[in-house]
């Protein structure tokens, strides 16, 4: 990791950086976890691994006060483990078992916690979107102030729904931030082979919504960038549009072979671009933190993401009452 | 030469109107393009304009006359120095092809008065008032918005407009912008955010302005509205109501006549819905906003001008999955819903007549289904005809025959005849569109081979 500049000083406190050290590690250590059960054949069906782009959620769950909602894609563990939702739960449902968020009637791509104010885990590309803004109009009706997040990626900034409930979330005037994880790829499709429209944010301006670009690959500036969004949407002037540079580094999925970028490429985002080292190198560079302080951070998350693993596996599969229930209310 | 003006047609179901205001007075002279009256529909109060130019010789009809049937003569024109007197008479049908419009509409609100005890969903003795389907889509919903706030009603032209249909007239000025809002053209789109408002702790019905424009959202509909909760484990539900006209209008074409009762009644996690009557759309409607789940609601254009009696209750819901039987018979059972409880109770008339005793019965909901009814009437009569006007594959009836198949076969003396909508999309001439929809003849004849007659 030589090529990243040590010398940088960060405006944030030790607490802030040992604390998005920890969360994004987490969300990596419990993703390569799940790849691996995935291919001892524990986990089923769809598994889209959120490794690479850490730094996204936890820079936006750091700005987000308790109250605030959360709703993304299918690609969606990494939003889940960020605002706190449990592990062995998150894991248990990718397993398809009884101990799931979702008692293994979602998995991978749906799930829920009504108590962590997160609304899924949806699966038809951009059709979080407008359900994200209608979350920020309960709330506006509601005025309780709170801020939705709706994280979409760059393939489905391309639906024509996500510009329908841009028109309205600014007609509206409606506290929701639009969050477009742009790792450069929808699936096999580079942004340079779907449009000619590459800034996505800046479509927004179409409608009047604000908007801008961040490096998302930096906990920091995504905070930061975080923060002003939802001072916009709580003053009662949003929407707004954070666009995050991205990279994820495993295939859309996990049987997505990548063969539409080369090696060389994945190779130097992580040399040089990393959040989790980023943050590294500003516990170890700026004194906060030793090696060995780290390695015990490391210990723990491992620790963590076993027992999560363990209750995945360990946990029965659900009753087959279950299959009856909950259709209606 | 004298021009007769006769009424208007304004809407494609419009069949009579009031004389509101005439603008002009006899004697007057006229240009073409001049406003000659205002006209009310049942939906709106419209300028009529004049197309020839002349005098006005005549004003046949006086101004606040209600009821005047589309192509009545209202006027007579004359040229300078002409008598009124001239017009003429025999002209009026060959002028006027709008005549030919759709002949079930005009048989009425006449079966209202053979309600069965059997199936009553108020207490005897229970007063009545006369209304229509409109009135009484708008009474529901604005009862419930009185007493929960969190229901509110998005859609085209809810507001300002005050209703494509007028369902939600004058509910703007009750309730504000705040709770009848009104939506750009983007059906997707509001229904996302509808569905993420429910999800979110609000109560949103939302108004298609057709049920077709609904394709435009059906992804929403059914993956987001009606899957959450099993997806997630009973944590997150919906509660949501999406309304709106459904199935053909008259002469509107392909893409606006279209009935969806059997395509959304197939989507475990969705209520279906489908009254016929007043009291049936007051009393479902009102229980459909108070359900935690997505509820389709499917209204008919043709039926909304309607009337029927409806109890005069402060406060009265109609439950889910229980069919009304409109007549008792005992020799077939018609089974049908919405709009095609019109064929199906004209048929029972007919059939009386012929000596045949038809039992109808109304499902009006299609989700969940009152089999029980069907098949304890079917076990006492032994036939069954079902009636719908969608599309004959995949349809209710065809449901519905399966089902008596499995659970009542030794008990049927004919093969249950489904009478639908032809394997057609609707064609625009009146003539075709007439032979597109199942007819009363159809239901008729469906009967008397069932019975072997």
């Amino acid at each position: 990791m030589a090529a990243r500049k040590t010398t940088e000083k960060s405006n944030s406190s030790k607490d802030d950086l040992l604390h998005y050290y920890r969360e994004m590690l987490l969300i990596r250590r419990f993703e390569e976890k799940a790849g691996q059960l995935y291919g001892m054949g524990l986990i089923g069906g769809f598994c889209h691994l959120y490794i690479g782009q850490e730094a996204v959620v936890v820079g936006l769950e750091a700005a987000a006060e308790e109250g605030d909602k959360r709703i993304t894609s299918y690609r969606d563990h990494g939003h889940m483990l960020a605002c706190g939702m449990d592990p062995k739960g998150v894991m248990a449902e990718l397993t398809g078992r009884e101990g799931g968020y979702s008692r293994g009637k979602g998995g991978s791509m749906h799930m829920f916690s009504k108590e962590k104010h997160f609304y899924g885990g949806h699966g038809i590309v951009g059709a979080q979107v407008p359900l994200g803004a209608g979350l920020a109009f309960a709330d506006k009706y509601l005025d309780n102030k709170r801020v939705t997040f709706a994280y979409f990626g760059d393939g489905a900034a391309n639906q024509g729904q996500v510009y329908e409930a841009y028109n309205m979330a600014e007609l509206w005037n409606l506290p929701v931030i639009f969050v477009i994880e742009n790792n450069q790829y929808a699936m096999g499709t580079s942004m340079k082979r779907s449009t000619k429209s590459t800034s996505l944010f800046g479509r927004g301006l179409a409608y009047g919504i604000q908007g801008e670009a961040v490096d998302g690959m930096d906990v920091q500036a995504v905070r930061a960038a975080g923060e002003k969004a939802i001072a916009v949407c709580r003053a009662g002037e949003g929407p707004y549009i954070l666009e995050m540079m991205t990279y994820r580094y495993r295939g859309h999925s996990m049987s997505d072979p990548a063969k539409y970028r080369t090696r060389e490429e994945v190779q130097k985002m992580r040399d040089e671009k990393d959040a989790i080292e980023h943050v590294r190198e500003l516990l170890l560079g700026g004194g906060h933190a030793t090696d060995d302080d780290l390695k015990e951070i490391d210990k723990e998350i491992k620790l963590r993401v076993n027992e999560a693993a363990e209750f995945a596996k360990d946990s029965p599969e659900p009753g087959l009452a279950e299959l009856w229930t909950d259709i209606y209310a | 030469m004298a021009i007769e003006i006769l009424m208007p047609a304004l809407s494609p179901t419009m069949e009579e109107g009031t004389l509101a205001k005439w603008l002009v007075k006899e004697g007057d002279v006229v240009k073409s393009g001049q406003i000659l009256a205002e006209i009310e529909t049942d939906k709106a109060t419209m300028e009529f304009e004049a197309v020839d130019e002349g005098i006005v010789g005549k004003l046949l009809i006086a101004e606040g006359t209600a009821g005047v049937k589309v192509n009545t003569p209202i006027a007579v024109l004359v040229e300078e120095g002409e008598s009124a007197d001239a017009a003429p008479a025999a002209k009026v049908p060959a002028a006027a092809p709008v005549a030919a419009a759709p002949a079930p509409v005009a048989v009425a609100a006449a079966p209202v008065a053979v309600v069965s005890k059997a199936s009553a969903d108020w207490p005897e003795g229970t007063p009545m008032k006369t209304m229509t389907v409109r009135e009484a889509l708008r009474e529901a919903m604005s009862e419930e918005m009185r007493s929960t706030p969190e229901v509110f009603i998005m859609g085209e032209e809810v507001g300002e407009y005050q209703g494509a249909y007028k369902i939600s007239q004058g509910m703007l000025d009750e309730f504000g912008e705040k709770r009848v809002i009104d939506t750009p053209i983007t059906e997707h789109g509001f229904t996302g955010i509808a569905v993420g408002a429910a999800f979110g702790g609000l109560r949103p019905i939302v108004e298609y302005m057709t049920f077709n424009f609904a394709m435009q959202a059906i992804d929403q509909i059914i993956n987001s509205a009606a899957k959450t909760l099993y997806m997630s484990g009973g944590q997150m539900g919906c509660p949501i109501v999406f309304r709106g006209a459904n199935g053909a209008a008259a002469r509107v074409g392909a893409q606006h006549s279209q009935d969806y009762a059997a395509w959304y009644a197939m989507v475990p996690g969705l209520k279906v819905v489908m009254p016929y009557s007043a009291a049936d759309a007051k009393g479902l409607l009102k229980q459909a906003i108070r359900d935690n789940n997505p509820v389709i609601f499917l209204e008919n254009e043709i039926l909304y001008g309607r009337s029927f009696e409806v109890p005069d209750l402060p406060d009265f819901t109609i439950p889910f999955g229980k069919a009304r039987i409109w007549r008792e018979g005992s020799d077939v059972t018609i089974v049908s819903f919405g709009i095609g409880m019109q064929y199906a109770l004209e048929a029972a008339d007919i059939l009386a007549k012929d000596g045949i005793s038809a039992e109808v019965i109304d499902l009006r909901t299609l989700r969940p289904i009152d089999y029980d009814t069907v098949l304890a009437s079917v076990m006492k009569t032994n036939r069954c005809v079902t009636v719908e006007e969608g599309w004959p594959v995949g349809a209710i009836g065809n449901h519905l025959s399966a089902e008596i198949m499995m659970k009542a076969f030794d008990y049927l003396d004919a093969p249950v005849i489904n009478c639908t909508g032809k394997d057609v999309p609707m064609p625009y001439a009146a003539n075709l569109e007439k032979l597109a929809l199942v007819t009363t003849a159809e239901v008729v004849e469906a009967v008397k081979s069932v019975c072997y007659r």
